[in-house]
């Protein structure tokens, strides 16, 4: 960026930078900007479907964000969303703390560990739509995970999963933790594993314990990557879908009780209620814009 | 929580303590693992059978299923090669044109470059959801709706992959070779395909698996997009089962292609794991 | 022996038609080209060969060929899309439309038409949102790929009816004489506000309660239908004979969703008033009763069409009745596996409760279609024709839309069903037909009902204390699918 030091000939290459991101900013302004600009300007108007008949566009001003804010289905969904990100958020910070930990902790040597890592980063390349099938048909009535327990006793009748509130929820964070805490575990190893021993070393000279250097040691200096992990993960859960969209059919059974927020947008999406979609679009960007804003803090500052 | 951990570790000789961590880790790889042998078992298995309970062994009803979901009317082939091609081809746009923007920014001193860069960072959390709308109403106006080109087309623009390789450019790629590649007459456009590409390999297969996955698996514009059995990608034909009126309903076949759909990714992952995993930890030193 | 001859008679006339479409390509214009396609009365010149009978309500076998030509004239797509949201109609015209070949899983062919199949399921509006899409850009399509024929159900009908983007049936060529034995409420539910008819259905669908006759003569120590009327001739009674196959082991229905659609079609009110929606109290009725079924244990909750739901086909399920009309027990009830309580023939028919009906689908053409003579043809054979009609009762058990021809069958003593273990169903359907009353429809009805079900189960499973929680989130969902209606 210094003038200085650029000759003519540097500048000219230099011109090379804004060749190789035409590309990039050509599709990123074609997909991604315009599509953001019109969704919302969408969300000004009225404008929807009535059978075959269009209704609108008619200029409504912010009357979709009132709708959408005024009523309690937003803020149900959304705490559904945060509800079912944290109960498998927790779990799979805790549980991968701890195999991270171990992964990387030099006394225990333990052998395997590819085979481990291999396995429980696994679910993650799983195709969450085949996943939550499948879940669907290895908890239903009839499925063989109701004909396992009933007969080893654990139930006297098929449990339905999927008609109580909790058990349902539960199955989505499972699902969401199952599908995770590997490759949190991995993030979470390989800043440990960036800590220099001499820390670990001298801690133990100094006759601290196991407990005492992952509190004073290792946490401290994984604070970085750890809040860069919660930001993504709970970006990563607002945008929750595919999962409780197939177990549940788009439904959020029982009781809308898992309806996420993008369940709400793709109901209006496919039903072409283009007004009160594009007021949640805003929304949701908002949200993840200020989330983001967050992460790009940390990343920012962590390459200085 | 942690405090349990605590408790466990504390002042407990090695020995034990490495024995609950393989515990620990046995137990969580079973968690793992279970829900994929059930899927093997079951598809090999008949309806008949699995209405009468499960059990360990498989059966020897795999290619019956096979073939009543081939004769089927789930255009599963047409899935197999849809999402083929769609996965492919973003795997292949999306890590060149993310490595060629990258090279841009970390090769080229121009102005307006760290704004830029800052900017790129900014929208690389910004989640597809938000813009969906726009983008379908964008695609209707170009004719595009129902094909499988706008699934595509758009991954040119990845944030997240083009941050990755940027830093694996910033410590693997010293800017003496574009220099002498510039001595030797080399154009920049041949530069960055004939020398720089190729030195970047293994940043770049790693990404590639990660587009390709991350393109095998989505679901949420598929299902907005295409319209026609035979254009739909394998997430989306899964979807169905579980949204059509199946009035006659084979389990076998629900199983065997949820198994056709997972199986190759999970064949392909163990393969390269190695990779991988690699990738993910070093996508990771960032923080 | 009948079907040889058919298909002999098939493949000269579809030669004929590959041939009459050869000389229009090679420049010499035969006179197909002038025939309005629509009349399919009428003799295109290159298939004088076939019979050249022409009075479609005295279809023979011989004659159905010349019918043929329609899809052979040269002025017409060469693709038929049709629209639909499974796979009835494809096996109804596989099995009985003349000349239909199957190629793959998604496309027929008709001489030399090719039948494109666009099925969307039903679940969630999903079929009508696609339906939708396709109709509005119908006239920006390019000819191959406008759709020509589209399937709707009575929940819905009047949404398609009602707009331009249906044509007439006098348009297509389908006369008033060709529709003549068809039950009337089959026509009201496709007749649009001006009185003009839009669409015609093959089937009619009163509907039965549908028995298993082992459990019937375990429990109530007969399984004739009369002894069984008789325990369950109201709703008490029900309630009390349920008691009795509890005590049995067994479910009287497999889900309470069964028992839906006789309270829906019971209902007074239409679901829509203006732009009001209005919840009948039949309905309420059906919640509340179908709660106290599944809290005294006498039935589930599943899911139509889930593996669940399904499980009273096999004996394994335990499950006594289902209530549906003919084409559930000859589409559904898994008839041709074995081991079904279908397949050994274990299942009977009586009235239940209260008469009601269930589905039903309606053909219609789509404006703008570049078939119209096929798809007029489809019509007349599908849903007119007695011959293809008969031989749809007589192969595949359905209620067809005919008038002579059921109460022919109903009187017929060889007409059996095997899967009902040799009643004669037809003149119980035949007395509901009459009864069929369809004033109430709405193009709202099958969202709403669709909502009011999901949002009623989750009181009946007691996820909501009060009727009142459910009827709140009824109207949530109900104004987030229709944000043009109130409450």
């Amino acid at each position: 960026m210094d003038k200085k030091q650029s000759n003519g000939n540097v500048v000219k290459f230099n011109r090379w930078g804004y060749i190789f991101l035409i590309p990039f900013f050509v599709v990123y302004v074609i997909f991604s900007l315009i599509p953001l600009v019109t969704t919302i300007y969408n969300s000004f108007f009225e404008n929807y479907r009535s059978g075959l008949k269009q209704i609108g566009p008619n200029f409504v001003g912010i009357a979709n964000y009132f709708k959408l804010l005024g009523t309690p289905e937003i803020w149900k969904y959304l705490g559904n969303t945060l509800i079912m990100w944290i109960g498998g958020f927790i779990p799979q910070i805790v549980v991968a703390l701890l195999l991270a930990y171990w992964f990387s902790d030099p006394s225990l040597r333990l052998k395997g560990q590819r085979f481990f890592k291999t396995v429980i980063y696994m679910p993650n390349l799983i195709m969450a739509s085949a996943f939550a099938m499948l879940f669907f048909a290895l908890f239903s009535a009839s499925g063989p995970v109701n004909q396992i327990l009933t007969s080893i006793g654990v139930f006297a009748e098929p449990y339905k999963f999927f008609d109580h509130i909790a058990s349902a929820r539960m199955l989505i964070m499972f699902m969401n933790f199952l599908m995770w805490f590997g490759n949190t575990t991995i993030l979470l190893m390989a800043g440990m594993l960036g800590i220099d021993t001499a820390l670990y070393e001298a801690a133990e000279v100094d006759g601290a314990t196991a407990t005492q250097i992952f509190f004073k040691i290792t946490m401290p200096i994984l604070r970085p990557i750890f809040i860069y992990v919660l930001i993504t993960s709970l970006i990563g859960g607002l945008q929750m879908y595919d999962v409780p969209q197939i177990m549940t059919n788009g439904a959020g059974t029982p009781v809308d009780s898992t309806t996420t927020v993008i369940m709400l947008l793709n109901r209006h999406l496919t039903s072409k209620n283009v007004g009160m979609g594009g007021a949640l679009s805003v929304f949701l960007f908002f949200v993840t814009g200020i989330l983001s804003l967050v992460v790009f803090r940390i990343n920012s500052r962590s390459e200085n | 929580m942690n405090n349990d951990i605590s408790m466990k570790t504390h002042g407990l000789p090695v020995g034990v303590r490495r024995a609950i961590a393989y515990i620990v880790l046995i137990f969580f790889s079973f968690l793992c693992l279970i829900w994929f042998y059930i899927l093997l078992i079951n598809s090999t298995r008949s309806h008949q059978e699995m209405t009468l309970g499960f059990t360990l062994l498989p059966s020897t009803h795999l290619l019956d299923n096979w073939t009543s979901l081939v004769n089927g009317t789930i255009p599963i082939a047409n899935g197999f090669l849809n999402s083929i091609i769609v996965s492919g081809c973003t795997a292949v746009l999306c890590t060149y044109f993310s490595a060629m923007t990258a090279y841009a920014i970390n090769t080229y001193r121009f102005k307006g470059r760290t704004a830029i860069a800052t900017f790129i960072l900014a929208i690389m959390m910004i989640p597809g959801q938000v813009t969906a709308l726009g983008f379908l109403q964008l695609i209707n106006k170009m004719g595009m709706d129902d094909s499988i080109v706008p699934l595509i087309i758009p991954a040119i623009a990845s944030p997240v992959t083009y941050f990755y390789l940027k830093q694996y450019m910033e410590s693997n790629l010293p800017l003496s070779l574009v220099e002498a590649a510039r001595i030797d007459g080399s154009g920049e456009f041949r530069t960055f395909n004939t020398i720089i590409f190729p030195l970047i390999k293994p940043a770049i297969s790693v990404q590639m698996i990660f587009a390709f996955v991350g393109s095998w698996n989505n679901y949420f514009t598929p299902a907005l997009i295409l319209h026609t059995d035979t254009k739909k990608t394998l997430p989306v034909l899964i979807a169905q089962l579980r949204g059509a009126d199946w009035l006659r309903f084979d389990m076998g076949q629900i199983y065997i292609m949820i198994a056709a759909s997972i199986f190759p990714v999970i064949v392909i992952y163990l393969i390269l794991s190695k990779y991988i995993v690699g990738g993910v930890s070093a996508g990771a030193v960032k923080g | 022996m009948k079907k040889k001859v058919l298909g002999v008679l098939l493949s000269t006339t579809m030669v004929a038609g590959m041939l009459s479409a050869c000389g229009e390509a090679a420049g010499t214009p035969a006179s197909t080209t002038e025939q309005p396609a629509s009349t399919t009365t009428e003799q295109p010149a290159s298939t004088t060969e076939a019979t050249p009978a022409a009075d479609t309500t005295a279809a023979t076998p011989a004659d159905s060929s010349t019918a043929e030509a329609p899809a052979a004239a040269a002025d017409e797509g060469k693709v038929l899309n049709i629209a639909a949201w499974n796979e009835e109609f494809k096996s109804r015209l596989t099995d009985h439309y003349p000349g239909y070949e199957v190629v793959d899983g998604t496309t027929g062919k008709i001489g030399d038409v090719t039948v494109k199949w666009l099925i969307t399921p039903n679940e969630n509006n999903a079929y009508q949102d696609r339906l939708d899409e396709i109709l509005l850009g119908q006239e920006n399509a390019s000819a191959d790929d406008k759709l020509d024929l589209f399937l709707v159900e009575a929940d819905y009908a009047v949404k398609y009816t009602d707009t331009d983007y249906t044509v007439p049936l006098s348009d297509l060529g389908v006369t008033a004489d060709d529709l003549k034995d068809q039950y009337s409420y089959t026509q009201a539910v496709v007749t649009d506000s001006n009185g003009v008819l839009k669409g015609s259905s093959w089937q009619g669908c009163p509907g039965v309660m549908i028995y298993n006759r082992k459990i019937a003569e375990e429990v109530f120590g007969s399984q004739e239908p009369a002894d069984i009327q008789a325990k369950f001739s109201d709703w008490d009674k029900f309630v009390e004979s349920a008691e009795e196959l509890k005590a049995a082991g067994y479910h009287v229905i497999s889900s309470t969703a069964d028992t839906f659609r006789v309270y829906q079609n019971n209902a007074k009110l239409p679901w829509v008033d203006g732009n009001k929606i209005q919840v009948d109290d039949n309905l309420k009725k059906w919640a509340e009763d179908s709660k106290k079924l599944y809290e005294a244990g006498y039935c589930d909750t599943w899911d139509q069409w889930g593996e669940d739901w399904n499980k009273g086909f096999y004996p394994e399920g335990k499950v006594f009745a289902y209530f549906g009309p003919a084409w559930l027990i000859d589409f559904c009830m898994a008839a041709d596996v074995e081991g079904s309580v279908a397949h050994d023939g274990g299942w009977a028919a009586t009235e239940g409760p209260q008469g009601f009906y269930w589905g039903g689908t309606w053909i219609c053409a789509a404006t703008g279609t570049d078939n119209a003579g096929l798809v007029a043809d489809i019509m007349k054979k599908m849903t007119c024709d007695p011959e293809v009609m008969k031989d749809i009762v007589l192969k595949d058990n359905d209620f067809v839309n005919n008038k002579p021809v059921m109460e022919e069958l109903a009187k017929d003593p060889s007409y059996k069903n095997d899967v009902l273990g040799g009643q004669n169903p037809l003149p119980m359907f035949c007395a509901g037909a009459e009864n069929i009353d369809m004033a109430n429809l709405t193009a709202y009805d099958q969202g709403l009902l669709g909502d009011f079900q999901k949002a009623m189960n989750d009181y009946i499973k007691g996820n909501y204390k009060t009727i009142d929680e459910a009827m709140e989130q009824f109207y949530t969902l109900a104004l987030q699918r229709y944000p043009d209606l109130v409450r």
